[in-house]
């Protein structure tokens, strides 16, 4: 049968089990919307803003196992999807995004809404398309959701200009797909599997550095199995959280830049470390050289190749997909008559244990100022660490990773490489509509949460009671951290003036918001809040503007040499 | 060190922008590029001289075998291979410089190509070392244009990049 192309494109959408379409439309994407419109099964949230649609989107996947779909129409939809898309790119997620282009014939005429939609997205997504004929949009969305889900999930964009999308071609969804040039490899080398197992055996200071790569690949079962037959100290990269359970005694925190001190402290002690889809970022090994001046033995696991060695040269490289590279890892680890060396490892634990003492998540709590930790501790009392936690980027963030202590993956949802301040309201909204009982909290800040606030009007149109936990020190605290600790505390432009009044401005939208200014009152307004299941409550939070996240790793700096809250 | 990289790649638009632009995003060096489609019109070959350190030559590999339009690559200078560039040289050649820069050419196995009254145009094949020494060789004076392929390469023997 003929179809039109945008029809096609719809029925693709089907055909995929794309639940929801996070989009917005415009003169390039008039077709495809209209198809939308003729149909019930695939549901479109209308957002507010291009780049709010790709985080929902993202969201959505991160919360899930799914991709995640957007739809934005040429020029500036496309520009102001761009930043949703890498994001997305530096964290991994799968998504597909759709995007109008000007008539195949307007193409490089600077036509009305035109930019080279391949061509800006190129750098930051996994693949991209231009499709120019309707007969080859089937085939081209097969493979764009397979590559987005495949090997080391990303964003891939198709562009479908409008002509192709009014053109008719015959329409049959391919049942597979095959690209000649993409062959990712799932299984890990079995002899490498078995050198690691022996190298973690005859370890003395073992350590497990665990990240995004367990929660893209649902490994968390297998990776606490495998840290509890190790006896091993396991870490988790800002992007790792929920990936090990933070509840069990092994884990030692959350590593890197404002990780807890026994955690880099054993990345920086242990002798044989195993890290399971994680990179070696700036942000978690701090200064290379440093992190090399100590010899130790590394197993790397990592779907992608170029991964591997990239920053920090190992000893043992597993390529794979993490879940079945672990699968491996235990199987070999169960069928060996070896055990770990328990003599090494008590001494090793008492040597973590000093570490631990040194207590250095503690902060002097306060009657008079909320202290943003204790507003994040208390939301983890109240919502029993069970709530997907969505967070925006700068202190409220890190505060959110060390004191939310998660237990299951895809619970914790933020912008880990790209470090997207606007990201969390909308990230919630996917994560929302993608578990629709659940409990979901945006952590943010008065900076971050202006930076994509009007999404407040789409969480009212689709009635997502989102908690906002705005941690408001009226300071883009970060950077106002940073201007403290190395820049002569010069606030450069770094403090939020003329602030709405966020109470009003939640009402405004329709919602419920609550002013919060004593310590005391902070757990009743996070009870009152949770509450309300039904409602979007805004919860402005009027916290010690002078606060500091620590401990902190000075950018360039190695891993122990830390400043901690009592050094200061 | 200098590399050469050869690899085969989907023959889409588009391709060659997705490896030039690997190489400027990651800021990677590269010395010279040439791409043509291959015998089988789906796919091209691309050659690129590059340098860097061993660690960023291996990141240029793994980063291009990662583009989804690549389908495979080959760092030739890992084995035996042979490399071979075309210069096209306009000179000016008038009076006794028509007969030395005619025996130039032929000393370096070059071809006069093109003449006109004050000019030949003299083709060479050759390692770029070789094309380098020629334009040594001859008066820098009357060198009036050249035009330079960069190296081709490919493996000696039984080293074959394909599919």
């Amino acid at each position: 049968m003929e179809l039109t192309g945008a029809e096609i494109t719809i029925r693709c959408l089907q055909e995929e089990g794309v639940e929801y379409v996070f989009g917005y439309p415009g003169g390039a994407v008039l077709f495809i919307y209209d198809e939308l419109f003729k149909q019930e099964q695939v549901k479109h949230v209308l957002v507010r803003h291009e780049q709010a649609a790709v985080h929902a989107a993202d969201g959505y996947a991160r919360s899930t196992d799914k991709v995640g779909v957007a739809l934005v129409t040429s020029g500036p939809g496309v520009t102001n999807a761009v930043t949703g898309i890498a994001t997305a790119y530096l964290d991994s997620i799968p998504l597909v995004v759709i995007s109008g282009q000007v008539p195949t014939s307007f193409i490089g005429e600077d036509a009305f809404q035109e930019v080279d939609a391949v061509g800006i997205t190129r750098p930051c997504v996994k693949h991209n398309f231009l499709v120019k004929d309707p007969k080859d949009i089937a085939s081209t969305l097969k493979k764009a959701f397979y590559l987005a889900k495949s090997g080391r999930p990303g964003p891939v964009l198709v562009d479908i200009p409008k002509d192709v999308s009014n053109q008719k071609a015959e329409f049959s969804y391919p049942a597979t797909v095959n690209i000649r040039s993409y062959n990712p490899q799932v299984q890990g080398d079995i002899g490498q599997i078995k050198r690691a197992v022996q190298m973690l055996l005859e370890a003395k200071r073992p350590m497990v550095y665990a990240g995004g790569g367990v929660i893209l690949s649902d490994a968390a079962k297998q990776l606490t199995e495998l840290v509890h037959l190790l006896g091993a100290p396991c870490t988790n990269t800002l992007m790792g959280l929920g990936g090990f359970p933070a509840s069990d005694k092994q884990f030692v925190g959350m590593l890197g830049m404002h990780g807890t001190y026994e955690a880099n402290m054993g990345m920086q002690n242990c002798d044989v470390l195993l890290a399971v889809g994680a990179r070696f970022d700036d942000r978690v090994i701090g200064n290379v050289s440093h992190f090399n001046s100590v010899p130790r033995k590394i197993i790397h696991i990592d779907i992608d190749p170029a991964s591997i060695s990239k920053r920090v040269k190992v000893d043992v490289s597993i390529v794979g997909d993490v879940a079945h590279v672990v699968s491996g890892l235990l199987e070999v680890l169960k069928s060996s008559k070896q055990k770990p060396d328990a003599t090494a490892q008590k001494d090793w634990w008492k040597q973590i244990a000093e570490w631990r003492s040194a207590n250095s998540l503690s902060y002097k709590n306060s009657s008079e100022l909320i202290k943003p930790q204790y507003v994040i501790e208390t939301l983890h009392k109240i919502t029993h660490g069970d709530a997907f936690v969505t967070s925006d980027v700068g202190q409220h963030q890190m505060w959110a990773a060390q004191y939310y202590k998660f237990d299951q993956p895809r619970r914790w949802i933020n912008s880990g490489g790209l470090g997207t301040m606007g990201f969390g309201l909308p990230a919630a909204m996917g994560v929302q509509l993608a578990h629709p009982g659940a409990t979901v909290a945006c952590v943010t800040g008065e900076g971050s949460i202006q930076m994509n606030i009007q999404e407040l009007s789409t969480c009212k149109q689709y009635d997502l009671p989102i908690k906002v936990i705005a941690l408001n020190n009226r300071y883009l605290g970060m950077v106002r951290q940073w201007q403290e600790f190395f820049h002569g505390n010069r606030y450069s432009h770094s403090y939020m003036d003329a602030l709405p009044d966020f109470v009003k401005l939640a009402e405004a939208y329709g919602h419920v918001g609550i002013l919060v200014e004593k310590p005391s009152d902070v757990e009743g307004a996070l009870q009152e809040a949770f509450a309300r299941k039904d409602k979007l409550v805004f919860l402005d939070f009027r916290t010690d503007s002078t606060e500091n996240v620590y401990p902190m790793v000075p950018g360039g700096k190695g891993l122990s040499e830390v400043i901690l809250a009592e050094d200061l | 060190m200098r590399h050469i990289i050869s690899l085969l790649m989907e023959n889409e638009s588009g391709a060659l922008s997705r490896v030039s632009g690997l190489f400027s995003a990651r800021a990677y060096n590269i010395e010279s590029l040439n791409v043509a489609p291959t015998e089988d019109p789906t796919m091209s070959r691309m050659t690129i001289v590059t340098s860097g350190s061993d660690d960023v030559i291996e990141q240029i590999n793994k980063q291009l075998n990662k583009l989804v339009d690549v389908v495979t690559v080959m760092d030739l200078t890992d084995g035996d291979h042979i490399e071979r560039e075309l210069m096209l040289v306009k000179v000016r050649a008038v009076g006794n410089d028509r007969e030395e820069l005619k025996r130039m050419a032929d000393i370096f196995r070059g071809r006069v190509i093109d003449v006109s009254d004050n000019t030949y145009t003299i083709e060479l094949t050759g390692t770029e070392l070789k094309l380098d020494r020629f334009l040594q060789a001859i008066d820098h004076a009357l060198i009036l244009e050249t035009v330079r392929t960069g190296a081709s390469g490919i493996g000696r023997g039984d080293r074959i990049l394909k599919l």
